[in-house]
């Protein structure tokens, strides 16, 4: 198990780039839960607690191709707690999948974006998922046929702390390491809160580390927001032989939006044109 | 088409296992899955000579349909195995959120189907499988009725692109079919055409009790036609609503419970084409009770004697309900 000491290996430009991406792509969040409004209301909450993983990810570690999103070498990412697919869709969409404008139509009739995501209506995204747990057995299916086939593909999958309550998440983890799938990397997004509560309130004892150490993974524990952290426990995951790495990632549910952090009556709902406009300020967009 | 009926007897199990070893040794791009039922499938050939090309979960039937989606989101074609009561209940969500609803090139194979696993009891029988996947969109959903049609199937279902849904049976049973046996994905076979005084839709091993059934029918005067519909979904509308035109009274035979399976199928397509008397010879809405198979059919009345009786129950209609 490593709990991250950081070298300076990553130049001020490149962490205040993704810093800044970030601060974009939450402000976009923030934007589509406001025009969704109550009556088809989103997740922003939990999309804001992945944010800086998910950047990292798209932006700076996956070797993917927006103008080709089926092409056979590309790295993976399977979003198992698929409500959080907000920051997703404005990732896909700033990265040029699909045109912006799409994003004003999610969970409407007709769209290409789905309540939840859907690998076969919107470009980029590599699974269908929503359903919760389901993420890491699909992702080691993915990491398998990798190792079968000699591809040099990484997958990565981002998981829930709430969700790891479901009993084909731990089918999945021993698996992975059955089939030695160090192609793979799981992200726990441990922002403590779910749907109705609290994690620890609703399971409590969660011994994140010294489970997933049991099951056989290779464990990182970083703070979830920090750039540095995240890439260099990326780095430390891919260089790792012979088993999964599981990166415990502490997070903020509702990061950078004041209102919205730790307050999980944010995990579903609408901000109105007040709270976007407090939005807006906090995450410098004016 | 159908044998003369010796006593040739072979695992429809075997048979699967047989025809995924012949289309991997074949150049298909295949990977075989199973959740600690390898040997019990028939999957173990595969393991033996493709080892790199098999998976195994341990009993973990829903990661077993996870694995199988994420591996055909490469583009593989993956067979799943596992008994009918874990592929359709335990893991069916994962069947239809993971595979169905994504329309990923996964086909399950379902064994131990209807009363193949009697002698375990009901939480290894499912005799309500075909009902839960039928009513699941995207889902090709088959019923060999022997070892030649399980070959044929299994790889009819490997050319096919999307979801399959195979439902096979366990110990050997008796091989109905020859070598000019066709199997085409939705297209139904007739098989033997005595006449047109009624047709009897079967799938499945009990495609054995309807051909014995049909000299006895012919002896009382009943000249049918005998259909194999071995592919439940997509239905195929066209033979099944000629055979009512020509014929104007159908019998429906299946191991299934009553609701959901082959009689519902026909049923809900004619009562909306072309209504005319229908009787079904099927398992009874009921939990049974642990024998072997050949018993739990006598006595839950999947014979070649009910055939016989719901043969002159439709006739009787036939006249009376003009």
């Amino acid at each position: 198990m490593i709990f991250m000491n950081v070298k300076n290996q990553y130049s001020d430009n490149l962490i205040r780039s993704l810093e800044n991406k970030a601060r974009k792509i939450r402000f976009e969040i923030v934007r589509v839960a406001s025009l969704m409004g109550e009556e088809r209301r989103a997740h922003p909450g939990p999309a804001l607690s992945i944010t800086d993983i998910m950047v990292a990810l798209y932006y700076q570690v996956m070797e993917i191709d927006p103008d080709n999103p089926h092409w056979e070498n590309r790295d993976r990412l399977i979003l198992s707690k698929g409500h959080a697919c907000l920051v997703l869709y404005s990732i896909l969409s700033d990265l040029n999948y699909f045109d912006r404008i799409h994003l004003d139509s999610l969970r409407h009739i007709g769209s290409i974006l789905q309540g939840h995501p859907d690998m076969q209506k919107t470009p980029g995204i590599d699974m269908t998922t929503g359903s919760l747990g389901n993420g890491l057995g699909l992702a080691l299916g993915i990491a398998l046929a990798a190792k079968i086939d000699s591809r040099s593909y990484h997958t990565y999958v981002v998981i829930g702390d709430g969700e790891s309550q479901e009993g084909v998440i731990w089918e999945a983890a021993q698996t992975a390491v059955k089939y030695k799938l160090d192609n793979l990397t799981a992200f726990l997004d441990i922002n403590g809160w779910q749907s109705c509560s609290s994690v620890s309130e609703t399971m409590p004892g969660q011994r994140n580390r010294e489970r997933w150490e049991a099951f056989g993974w290779n464990v990182i524990v970083i703070n979830g927001h920090s750039m540095r952290e995240i890439l260099s426990a990326i780095e430390i995951a891919r260089n790792h032989k012979h088993e999964p790495t599981m990166i415990l990632a502490n997070t903020i549910k509702g990061k950078g939006v004041s209102y919205m952090e730790n307050d999980n009556s944010w995990h579903q709902k609408a901000p109105t044109a007040e709270q976007l406009e407090i939005a807006r300020r906090e995450l410098e967009m004016i | 088409m159908i044998a003369p009926i010796l006593d040739e007897m072979i695992s429809t199990r075997k048979a699967f296992g047989d025809a995924l070893l012949n289309l991997v040794q074949e150049g298909y791009d295949i990977i075989g899955i199973s959740a600690d039922t390898s040997k019990s499938m028939g999957m173990d050939l595969l393991a033996k000579e493709f080892p790199e090309r098999w998976v195994d979960t341990g009993v973990a039937e829903q990661n077993m349909l996870l694995v199988a989606a994420g591996l055909a989101s490469t583009g593989k074609i993956v067979f799943a195995a596992s008994y009918s009561v874990f592929t359709s209940m335990r893991a069916l969500e994962q069947l239809r959120t993971f595979i169905a609803y994504p329309k990923l090139n996964v086909k399950v194979v379902a064994g131990l189907g209807g009363f193949s696993a009697g002698i375990e009891g009901v939480t290894h029988v499912a005799m309500e499988d075909l009902g839960i996947v039928r009513s699941i969109p995207n889902i090709s959903l088959i019923v060999p009725s022997d070892a030649i049609a399980t070959q044929l199937a299994t790889r009819a279902a490997a050319k096919w692109n999307g979801p399959v849904y195979m439902r096979i049976g366990r110990d050997a049973s008796p091989v109905l079919f020859n070598d000019k046996y066709t199997f085409e994905i939705g297209k139904a076979n007739i098989l033997k055409t005595d006449g047109n005084d009624l047709a009897i839709l079967v799938n499945g091993l009990l495609l054995y009790e309807a051909i014995k059934a049909m000299p006895l029918l012919e002896n009382e005067g009943i000249e049918a036609t005998l259909i194999e519909v071995h592919t439940l979904k997509p239905l195929d509308d066209a033979t099944i609503l000629n055979s009512a035109k020509d014929c104007g009274a159908i019998v429906t035979v299946e191991e299934h419970n009553i609701i959901g399976g082959l009689g519902s199928a026909v049923a809900e397509f004619l009562g909306r084409n072309y209504p005319i008397p229908i009787e079904m010879v099927a398992s009874p809405d009921i939990f049974t009770e642990s024998d072997t198979p050949e018993n739990l059919k006598l006595n839950y009345g999947l014979t070649t004697e009910s055939i016989l009786q719901a043969a002159r129950r439709a006739m009787r209609r036939k006249k009376t309900e003009k």
